[in-house]
């Protein structure tokens, strides 16, 4: 109690410096930070307490609290910030990459890059949840859905996935599904090396045997089997016709998936047409950078009778209550948020922002334009094969479509190697002497003059003459038929004038953080700064390979190692993974790195993972995938995680307690009292506290997750560590560990150690947005994240308290203040007016707001975090509205409105309802349209009426042909 | 709530009608009206072999997923084809028309475990 009273002085000490108007004293946390002094008073005195210190005294439990500052460098300007980072990132080399496996350079077109990439209306948006906000990127990614399909030859796709290894690993998950009995899954010995190392890693914990081999002498009879894995085009650049295969496996069951080439797919027979059952890949190069690894949006398609075990988000049709054709996520209850430990996959946020880039490469290209493409690039490796042979090299049976390899001496390698490094090229060097070269969209004749320079070749005489006429190697029985992409979506955009337009377009139909707060409790959508968003777009951070020689990353390295020992002095720990591309993965990351961990020591039966109730469904699917029996721990009234049935299960299961999952503060938005004893009654019995850190946002500062006891704790930088939410993706979920777990953290063939926990495709996963949380832990220091972590809890008090009259707040801490989120409860509203939650989250899109997290993780409630970036005006305007729909609930209970046809149950109001010439409601248009002096200002108009949901589900479309089916129009 | 008195009901909420050539089994009213609309039903294969309350068939709505356990076990004689095709039928007569298969009993098969219509009223009210 001593040390804390100590603390606390300390902490108030240091607030005072940074309270200021905001803006007020030019640095970057005072622009971060939506209040300064004066409104953080006026708050305060809201809440009736003294000071901030005060606040947090009787908010954050003493005996967690930290005894000193945060040990982080002081902060940074913007200005210092962006040129240490310049001065970083240029000791990066850029070197043409010919490297492949995954990984291809490409251009990403200027109208994409500014309009999309670079454009806060598309890259701050949220999960598409509320669909009447959500149409533009909904639409976006339809047409992405749809490319999958037509290019794989697949009858349903999802919305992306993470990576390509990831996507097989949860291909076979779901081969797994179909085939209860399978034990073994075939995996083709010239499948991507990355990609086989994430699926040892996932297979081994679900007892699944990975069987490497030539996909020729692969037997299919037995039920063990499970199914098969073959990349196409190989890895080495071969394009094998595997119709024969899988014919054999079709006849004895087993399903066959198929890692593609989607650049390759617009000229070859797709997999679906020679018999493929899951088709997986990366679109990556559609445009979208390599940056180091990623992100990037990988993708998968299934046939029709898959579709429910199709991980991930899927986009389909519908129609609104005016009977307009509208998108909305369908399949919901497949995810793991509802299924929990029933789920094959813990995959929730995806890659939106790259997903709707690579659809809109496609739309800009057309048909047309990526067959050219692709020819070209064939051309250009055919010509150089050639080439190459009449040298007398030895080059890899055709046909290959990009990439061809080279046999030779170990001797002959390291001269080429020499020769290209110093030609400032990279190719792929393989350990027995084997060459690699994959050309790409960048290429041009005088690399291939290069290239031939480096074998000690002559140039080619003709120059760019030779580029005509197209040569090609590939044989008529493995060419695509049929029409590709013949989707109007995929025509109507090759100028830049209506692309610039069509992208407008539908980035004006969605509601992002650009439009006003969205806030969503357990999901901290705050401010991503544009100096933070900056560096992404540079070349030396955008066009590394992942594979690239470490001395070429050597800026990328001192990056990595500023913010592995930034996040882990910030959460209490040992050592970092910036590996994990997701929360969920890092869950998964974490429960092996404990897994791993127990093994080592002999104890192999701890497999028993502890969960809360109140947990999100993503911790049981996580814990399943790492080998995990789930056990459910109860709740208590409170919220709170309930002891005694907490000390009766470590008990039951004291032999096997392998790990407890928790997350603080509580899901409930609580800093419960009881953790620290939570975590030392698991560890008295053997057990490891797997901390989710989706709460980060109201420790950081204050108390860490290390210090409280956890030995692993997740880091999502796409809440608290400002990386944007892309609509949807990408996210970053590193681990933190404690000492005794760092030697089982994720490893990578590419880096040299621990290849057996591989958990993406790339060692540091989406390397390039890491530059986003580093710009703004530098720019804020210690002090200003402890100062964001303090204004996030003192503005979720203040809505509570401006709410508390109108809605109970559900679950509150000791001395009756919530973390930094709040829950109301709207089930009291059910029975007197017959309005559910539903209702009022459609109602305050007319209010110009995105509805706070819906019925999680207590039905009939709504979740609310604020964050620290938003200004008490922003704060008071999302108050009035949801104080305004509380009157609209009264004069529903008093009689004054209709119970069935009012503005709750009619909500959200588009424009073209309102303006109709026909109005047959018992509430007035303006009562509609302008409930708040603030909409009569600005007004956002939702772009379609309420969603049907069920209608959606029952008749599942997915593809955009169907669209202009229903709509008549390609818009 | 419509609780029917002529026939059992399990704890997770399915009901079973015994009948002479094998027993029929679906999901009672307060289940379907906690689910809300149904808009997937994944069905056992006949001839399939079950144990009581072992999961034999899926139900979604679009805010729930919910697996149904056989309330006997049994072999599976028939499945409701049309409630595949249709599953709104499963809230608009959940004892009727949304039945969702036939089970032969197993012989011997203890159904005391099972509530009749008043204990399960009980059980929902």
């Amino acid at each position: 109690m001593l040390v804390s009273t100590k603390t606390v002085s300390v902490n108030s000490l240091e607030t005072e410096t940074l309270r200021v108007a905001p803006g007020g004293d030019g640095s970057f946390a005072s622009r971060h930070l939506g209040s300064g002094e004066s409104d953080m008073g006026v708050m305060l005195g809201a809440l009736g307490v003294g000071t901030m210190g005060d606040l947090m005294d009787a908010t954050v439990p003493p005996d967690i609290r930290m005894e000193e500052a945060l040990d982080l460098p002081g902060a940074l300007s913007e200005e210092e910030a962006l040129g240490r980072m310049r001065e970083m990132m240029g000791r990066n080399q850029v070197f043409r990459s010919f490297i492949g496996q995954g990984y291809s350079d490409c251009v990403t077109p200027p109208v994409i890059q500014r309009n999309l990439l670079e454009n806060p209306g598309w890259y701050t948006a949220y999960t598409p949840y509320q669909a009447e906000i959500a149409q533009g990127r909904l639409e976006a990614l339809l047409n992405y859905q749809t490319m999958v399909c037509d290019l794989t030859g697949m009858e349903v796709a999802n919305a992306s996935l993470l990576d390509e290894g990831t996507a097989a690993a949860e291909a076979m998950a779901m081969c797994a599904g179909m085939r209860p009995g399978g034990k073994r899954f075939l995996v083709s010995e010239l499948c991507h090396a990355q990609t086989i190392d994430v699926l040892r890693t996932r297979a081994e914990p679900l007892g699944i045997e990975i069987v490497t081999g030539d996909h020729l002498g692969f037997e299919f009879g037995g039920d063990d089997v499970l199914g098969v894995l073959v990349q196409y085009p190989a890895t080495n650049g071969v394009i094998f016709d595997y119709g024969m295969m899988a014919a054999e496996a079709k006849e004895a069951g087993v399903p066959v998936v198929a890692a593609a080439d989607p650049l390759a797919l617009t000229l070859l027979k797709s997999p679906g047409e020679w018999g493929a059952d899951i088709v997986v890949g990366s679109a990556q190069r559609f445009g979208v950078p390599m940056g180091y690894g990623g992100p990037h949006a990988a993708f998968i398609g299934c046939r029709d009778v898959g579709k429910r075990k199709l991980p991930g988000r899927i986009v389909g049709v519908s129609h609104d209550a005016a009977g307009r054709p509208g998108y909305r996520l369908s399949l919901q209850t497949r995810e793991q948020h509802i299924r929990r430990d029933k789920a094959t996959s813990n995959i929730c946020t995806a890659q939106v922002l790259l997903a709707v880039m690579a659809a809109m490469y496609a739309s800009w290209h057309g048909p047309e334009g990526l067959k050219r493409i692709a020819r070209r690039v064939h051309h250009l490796a055919s010509l150089l094969g050639e080439r190459l042979r009449q040298g007398g090299i030895e080059v890899s049976a055709e046909p290959f479509f990009d990439t061809l390899e080279i046999s030779c001496s170990d001797a002959e390698q390291a001269k080429v190697r020499e020769a290209a490094l110093a030609a400032g090229m990279n190719l792929r060097y393989e350990g027995d002497g084997r060459i690699g070269i994959s050309l790409d969209e960048t290429t041009t004749a005088e690399d291939i003059d290069d290239l031939l320079g480096v074998f000690g070749l002559s140039p080619m005489e003709d120059g760019a003459a030779t580029m005509e006429p197209w040569q090609s190697n590939l044989p008529e029985g493995l060419l695509r038929e049929g029409e590709l992409l013949p989707q109007k979506v995929f025509h109507l955009y090759q100028t830049e004038t209506e692309m610039l337009r069509y992208l407008h377009r539908l980035e004006s139909k969605d509601l992002a953080l650009n439009e006003s707060m969205i806030p969503l409790g357990s999901c901290t959508m705050k401010l991503n700064a544009a100096a933070e968003m900056m560096p992404l777009s540079w070349p030396e951070v955008a066009k590394l390979h992942p594979f690239a020689p470490a001395d070429q990353a050597e800026g990328y390295a001192a990056m990595f190692s500023d913010l592995e020992s930034w996040l882990a002095a910030a959460t209490g720990f040992a050592a970092v993974s910036l590996q994990p591309n997701a929360g969920s993965q890092g869950e998964y990351a974490g429960l092996l790195a404990i897994r791993a961990y127990h093994r080592a020591r002999g104890e192999t039966g701890r497999d028993v993972c502890l969960i809360p109730t109140s947990a999100h469904g993503t911790n049981p699917a996580s814990a399943v995938m790492a080998g995990f029996k789930v056990v459910a721990v109860g709740c208590d009234e409170e919220g709170n995680i309930d002891l005694d049935d907490l000390l009766a299960k470590v008990a039951e299961h004291r032999d096997t307690l392998g790990a407890l999952m928790v997350t603080y503060p509580s899901t409930h938005g609580v800093f419960e009292e009881g953790i620290r004893n939570i975590c030392e009654v698991v560890h008295q019995y053997g057990g490891q506290v797997y901390m989710d850190g989706a709460n980060l946002n109201a420790q950081l500062g204050l108390c860490q997750p290390g210090g409280i006891g956890a030995d692993v704790c997740h880091l999502n930088l796409h809440k608290t560590f400002c990386i944007p939410h892309g609509g949807g993706g990408p996210g970053v979920g590193p681990i933190g560990v404690a000492e005794h777990l760092a030697p089982y953290l994720p490893g990578h063939r590419e880096v040299g150690e621990r290849a057996e926990y591989v958990v993406c495709s790339a060692p540091w996963g989406s390397a390039s947005i890491l530059t986003i949380s580093w710009m703004y832990i530098s720019m804020m220091g210690g002090e200003g994240l402890r100062a964001a972590t303090e204004l996030a809890i003192l503005n979720a008090n203040y809505v509570a308290k401006r709410l508390e009259e109108y809605y109970p707040i559900l679950f509150r801490g000791a001395n009756g203040h919530v973390a930094h989120e709040c829950i109301i409860d709207l089930r009291p509203f059910k029975d007197k007016a017959g309005i559910e939650v539903e209702d009022v989250a459609k109602r305050l899109m007319d209010y110009g707001y995105h509805a706070p997290t819906m019925s999680w993780p207590v039905p009939g409630t709504m979740m609310i975090e604020p964050t620290e970036s938003e200004s008490k005006a922003e704060l008071d305007r999302f108050c009035d509205a949801m104080i305004g729909i509380h009157g609209e609930i009264r004069a529903i209970t008093t009689g004054e409105a209709d119970g069935g046809n009012n503005v709750l149950k009619r909500a959200p109001h588009t424009a073209e309802e309102l303006l109709s010439d026909d109005w047959d409601r018992p509430y007035s248009r303006e009562s509609a349209a302008f409930p708040t002096d603030a909409t009569r200002r600005h007004k956002f108009w939702p772009a379609i009426g309420r969603i049907d949901n069920v209608y959606g589900d029952r008749h599942l479309v997915c593809t955009c042909d169907s669209v202009e089916a229903y709509a008549g129009d390609g818009r | 709530m419509n609780v029917p008195t002529h026939l059992k009901y399990a704890e997770s909420h399915e009901w079973l009608e015994e009948g002479a050539d094998g027993a029929r089994v679906g999901i009672s009213d307060h289940a379907q009206s906690e689910l809300s609309d149904v808009v997937y039903v994944e069905l056992p294969a006949v001839g399939r072999k079950v144990a009581a309350k072992e999961s034999v068939a899926i139900v979604e709505s679009v805010k729930a997923a919910s697996d149904i356990y056989s309330p006997v076990g049994g072999e599976i004689t028939e499945v409701n084809s049309k409630v595949e095709q249709d599953p709104s039928l499963i809230n608009s007569d959940p004892y009727g028309e949304g039945w969702l298969f036939k089970i032969k009993v197993d012989e011997g098969a203890d159904l005391g475990g099972l509530f009749d219509g008043a204990g399960y009223e009980g059980l929902i009210g």
